[in-house]
């Protein structure tokens, strides 16, 4: 049933009011028609008896309230799904962007979608196997889990999710496995390269694309992670697939969400965002999981770069609240050409233990994995000495856990962008660097793997 | 899309009452046309009957928060007042109970609309079909007021529910009946001067309103949790109020289940409030196969949760620690120490944030409306021991534990600010202190429990009267120390004196042998508070002793390497049928250095 009406009362910034109207709902979706035949998509914000205020995706460069047209279209944002969305490419609300024929859908369905009931959430254990040594040994990536990427401005954050998305595979090998990567508000160039990553790799074939770029209208942007969700969970929990969400760049979503609370003069939160901030990325983040009873799940990767590399600013600390952990890049690590630039001890994954041990991946990982952490970090105060006293002023242990930290980043973090190890030879790797320590100082692994995997190996 | 039946306009028509949308923004409804709204009544908004409450009126408009998502609602859509405040469904059958914010059974909602949360959805809070044993206590012809027990329910294999009567109800037993009853079921006739009123195991209670006692009284009992750093170091009381921040990857989580499994509370209520949804589904798969340790019996048999994770509505958020505590309440005025965790009370504050905005209030500190602070004081303060209503005479408490999530860990925002106004005891978990292995990641320094001395009383009279004194001399060693520290760092060890070295010793083996708890360790998980004491004491002796011999002349070497000291660090694999043990080491302390 469409509804139109020649009755806009209002234009502020994105928003549009539109006032005399009948039987709107909230939440419905909105067409504009600008008087020069463009057409952009909107949605109800706000209703009352009076006015309805919609929100354009779009530019509202052109509109006018005189000649402009809007039309109620009877229901709100929905995307129409089918498994033949594999290998496109999309824009932040759904429509073919690679030139494509349209999509015919299996369904349409809501994007906001509806929580998943608690107790039908199956807690995510099962291992994935990145390739990538800083986070299947040290913050493993379970599935069903949400590990976002703190990164900052020029930290190769694109490099590094793409590296995960070709690499990223499950070691028990079952189910058919599928990417899709939302971008919003990055540059052309960063989404290119995204484009061409998969294409190179033939990824792109079990991948499927929404892109909104720095361009389009930050609006749209709200949209786009719930297009991408939505898609996603029609592939998990329709279709059966493991599906990994790449989500770049979430400090934009929350940017455009900034912009449309302030245009309404909303009672901001801190630094300006609206108090629903938390709500609202969680309606985004909790879309991860797995179901009991259905072979699929829902992976996250979002990405956001942090403001001033600051972790508390509200964005990454109210992700943080919600995730299941962080991974973070650190600027000095980048500055010292290692690659990828992963600060494993601020970084988390809480899922960890669960995903880890002698049935999942081997049963010495997780106190290797504790040993390492403890023994970089004394690496790393020794370092902090080191710079006030003068290396030589060192204790000889305290120069050989500087070494150890040395190595540790270089040879453990640091990997080649193709290079995929497996989580065994990461684990060896992890034992190798250990024999640089004295025996008596590896106190949180056990002594019976000490002596299986240690074994007579040197330095 | 699913479109709602068309109207019955007479209908609607007969039932005048109908009030009319005028405007939806978000979770908040208004709506005019209901002459009778009174503030906090529950209404159902539009054609999908969705669960809303009255939370301001302003002349004829009255405004609404709506416990599920609003889309598709608008302008004349229909709101139906009930008459009634938003209340949960009290009777046997709520232990071992999953709901979400408002009561709704997840479970049941799973069997009626699948693997997510759909709108419109509905169940009660307690089935319909189940039948219950009851066993009546009243006789007819007997005299009853409200909170007398009538009957008893064998609720589950550990917890014997006690069917009350419900307020405002006096007069003579008319009828009694035993016998299999389902919760709506009338078991009791009870001549009143209003005429005879009926009794079910079902009653109603407005969430928003603390259940009437006969009277208050100050807690003067720990409530006993086995964790060493809480029970001695920084005790609750039963009654009592704890909050407990948990920055990312502090161990909060463990230090809940340890608390909720251990502690010697009858009753134990888990809201998961505005949490992850993975982090809910641990608790909820952990928990069933938790056994109590008191009963060995399953711990869901005396647990209720309420899971309103942060993908759920706001609004349902905003009400699920009135519906967990209204349940505490009930369990409490039955005579039993109930126990209730809220995780997290920011995530609370935030939806009182979200609606506050929404209706437009004027804004405090950091956008959290102006009586944020009271209603959390309001919330704690329906912990507490009490005399219940009725008779026979019974006592029972409330307390509670309620996490705080502070942005960026800053202590000085305003909800954990307003918390620690109201409650006794602060846990400080540090995330520092998790990265070096020290679980529990209680901060010693920061922590602090105003219940502390009177709690030193009972322990002095019920465990030892040198109590008190260990602790003093413990905590006091635990400051000295930080200030030690602080010397080290700058001028190096050897500018300490032998004394002052001792004390650091001293504290690194209250750290290592005392405060450090390993909760998966099978002994060390709980310790009595015997053994809690004799552990504190044996440690404060060798101080003394070590300190003594040290001044003596002793090199501080050999008084360091005495094999005793390996014997107290192992205390705490010790069970209470080997308290002899301790004399033993006692002995052996005081052979080494006499």
């Amino acid at each position: 049933m469409n509804r139109d009406y020649l009755t806009i009362r209002d234009v502020v910034g994105p928003l549009v009011y539109v006032e005399r109207i009948t039987d709107v709902k909230y939440g419905e979706l909105v067409d504009l028609q600008f008087p020069d035949g463009r057409v952009s998509r909107g949605q109800v914000l706000d209703i009352s008896e009076e006015v309805a205020v919609v929100q354009s995706f779009e530019s509202t460069q052109g509109i006018d309230t005189n000649q402009t047209k809007v039309r109620f279209i009877g229901h709100g944002l929905e995307l129409g799904v089918s498994g033949d969305m594999l290998g496109r490419v999309f824009d932040g609300l759904g429509k073919p962007k690679d030139g494509g024929p349209r999509i015919l859908p299996k369904k349409r369905l809501d994007v906001n979608g509806s929580p998943i009931n608690p107790v039908e959430r199956a807690y995510p254990d099962d291992f994935i196997e990145t390739g990538i040594s800083a986070i299947d040994g040290m913050n493993p990536l379970v599935r069903g889990q949400k590990l976002p990427i703190f990164s900052g401005a020029g930290l190769p954050h694109a490099k590094l999710s793409a590296q995960i998305a070709r690499q990223g595979k499950v070691l028990s090998g079952e189910g058919e496995f599928a990417v899709v990567f939302g971008a919003f508000g990055i540059t052309f160039e960063e989404a290119d390269f995204f484009i061409k990553e998969f294409r190179r790799t033939a990824a792109i074939k079990r991948s499927v694309l929404f892109i909104n770029l720095a361009d389009d209208p930050p609006v749209e942007r709200l949209a786009t992670p719930r297009v991408a969700l939505t898609a996603a969970e029609y592939l998990a929990f329709e279709l059966g697939m493991h599906v990994l969400v790449i989500m770049t760049d979430m400090t934009y979503y929350c940017e455009a969400l900034r912009e449309v609370s302030s245009a309404r003069r909303e009672v901001p939160g801190r630094r300006g965002y609206p108090g629903y901030l938390y709500t609202d990325l969680a309606s985004i983040y909790e879309r991860a999981g797995r179901i009991k009873g259905r072979p699929g799940s829902i992976t996250q990767l979002p990405v956001l770069t942090m403001t001033d590399d600051d972790k508390t600013h509200p964005i990454p600390d109210l992700t943080g609240y919600i995730t299941e952990g962080q991974i973070i890049l650190s600027r000095d690590l980048h500055r010292r050409d290692i690659y990828p630039p992963i600060d494993v001890m601020p970084s988390l994954s809480r899922l960890k233990e669960k995903g880890i041990g002698a049935e999942k991946t081997r049963e010495d990982h997780s106190g290797l994995s504790n040993q390492l952490f403890s023994a970089y970090a004394r690496g790393k105060e020794a370092r902090e000495l080191a710079v006030i006293l003068g290396e030589q002023a060192l204790s000889e242990t305290d120069q050989i856990y500087l070494r150890f930290a040395t190595d540790y980043e270089e040879r453990f973090v640091n990997q080649g962008e193709d290079e995929r190890r497996t989580i065994g030879e990461t684990l060896d790797l992890g034992w190798s660097l250990l024999a640089e320590l004295p025996r008596e100082e590896l106190k949180r692994v056990k002594p019976e793997h000490i002596d299986k995997f240690l074994g007579n190996r040197v330095a | 899309m699913a479109r709602p039946e068309p109207v019955d306009l007479a209908e609607v028509g007969l039932r005048r009452a109908h009030g009319r949308i005028i405007r939806v923004a978000g979770p908040l409804v208004v709506a005019v046309g209901i002459p009778e709204a009174k503030m906090y009544d529950v209404v159902r908004v539009g054609p999908d009957r969705l669960l809303g409450e009255i939370i301001e009126l302003r002349r004829d408009q009255v405004s609404i928060q709506v416990y599920e998502e609003t889309g598709d609602l608008g302008p004349g859509d229909l709101v139906e007042p009930t008459g009634a405040p938003l209340s949960v469904e009290l009777g046997p059958g709520l232990l071992g109970s999953i709901y979400d914010g408002v009561q709704r059974p997840l479970p049941v909602l799973a069997e009626l609309s699948g693997d997510f949360i759909t709108r419109g959805v509905d169940a009660p809070g307690l089935s319909a079909e189940r039948r219950w044993s009851v066993a009546p206590v009243v006789s007819t012809g007997d005299t009853v007021g409200p909170g007398d027990i009538i009957g008893l329910v064998q609720e589950t294999p550990l917890i014997e529910h006690k069917i009350m009567v419900p307020q405002g109800i006096f007069g003579r037993v008319a009828e009694i009946r035993g016998g299999e009853r389902t919760v709506d079921e009338q078991i009791a006739l009870i001549g009143t001067e209003h005429g005879v009123q009926e009794v079910t195991l079902r009653q109603m209670w407005p969430v928003r309103r603390p259940r009437p006692v006969a009277g208050k009284t100050s807690p003067t009992v720990p409530l006993i949790t086995g964790q060493r750093v809480v029970d001695t170091f920084f005790p609750l009381a039963k009654g009592g109020t704890a909050t407990v921040p948990g920055p990312f990857g502090s161990g909060k989580t463990v230090l809940q289940h340890a608390l909720a499994k251990w502690a010697d509370a009858q009753i134990i209520i888990f809201i998961g409030c505005g949490e992850r949804g993975n982090e809910m589904t641990d608790v909820l798969t952990e928990f069933p196969r938790l056994i109590d340790p008191h009963s060995g019996r399953p711990l869901m048999e005396r647990t209720v949760l309420i899971a309103n994770t942060s993908n759920m509505p706001v609004a349902a958020r905003e009400a699920s620690i009135y519906t967990g505590i209204t349940i505490a309440e009930y369990y409490r005025d039955m005579g039993y120490d109930v126990a209730l965790q809220a995780d997290s009370t920011s995530r609370w504050a935030e939806a009182l944030r979200e609606i506050s905005g929404r209706l437009e209030e004027m804004p405090g500190e950091e956008g959290y409306p102006a009586y944020l602070s009271s209603r959390l004081a309001a919330f704690y303060e329906r912990a507490g021991n009490v005399r219940a209503e009725g008779s026979p005479e019974r006592r029972g408490s409330i307390t509670v534990i309620g996490s705080v999530s502070p942005p960026g860990g800053d202590l000085s925002e305003p909800v954990v600010q307003a918390t620690l106004r109201v409650v006794k005891v602060f846990w400080g978990l540090e995330d520092k202190l998790a990265y070096e292995r020290h679980f529990p990641a209680i901060n010693w320094l920061i922590s602090y429990s105003l219940y502390a001395d009177r709690l030193s009383e009972w322990w002095g009279a019920e465990v030892d009267p040198a109590f008190p004194k260990a602790r003093r001399e413990a905590m006091a060693v635990m400051q000295v120390e930080s200030e030690l520290k602080e010397i080290v760092r700058l001028v190096g060890a050897d500018s300490l004196s032998l004394g002052e070295r001792l004390i650091l010793e001293t504290a690194k083996m209250i750290r290592e042998d005392f405060l450090q708890q390993n909760a998966f360790d099978e002994k060390d998980t709980f310790t009595s508070i015997a053994r809690q004491f004799h552990m504190l004491d044996l440690i404060m002796s060798w101080h003394r002793l070590a300190l003594k011999a040290a001044e003596a002349g002793e090199p501080l070497e050999r008084v360091l390497a005495a094999p005793v000291r390996e014997a107290i660090s192992k205390t705490k694999f010790l069970t209470d049928d080997e308290l002899s043990r301790f004399a033993e080491i006692k002995e052996e302390l005081s052979s080494t250095y006499e």
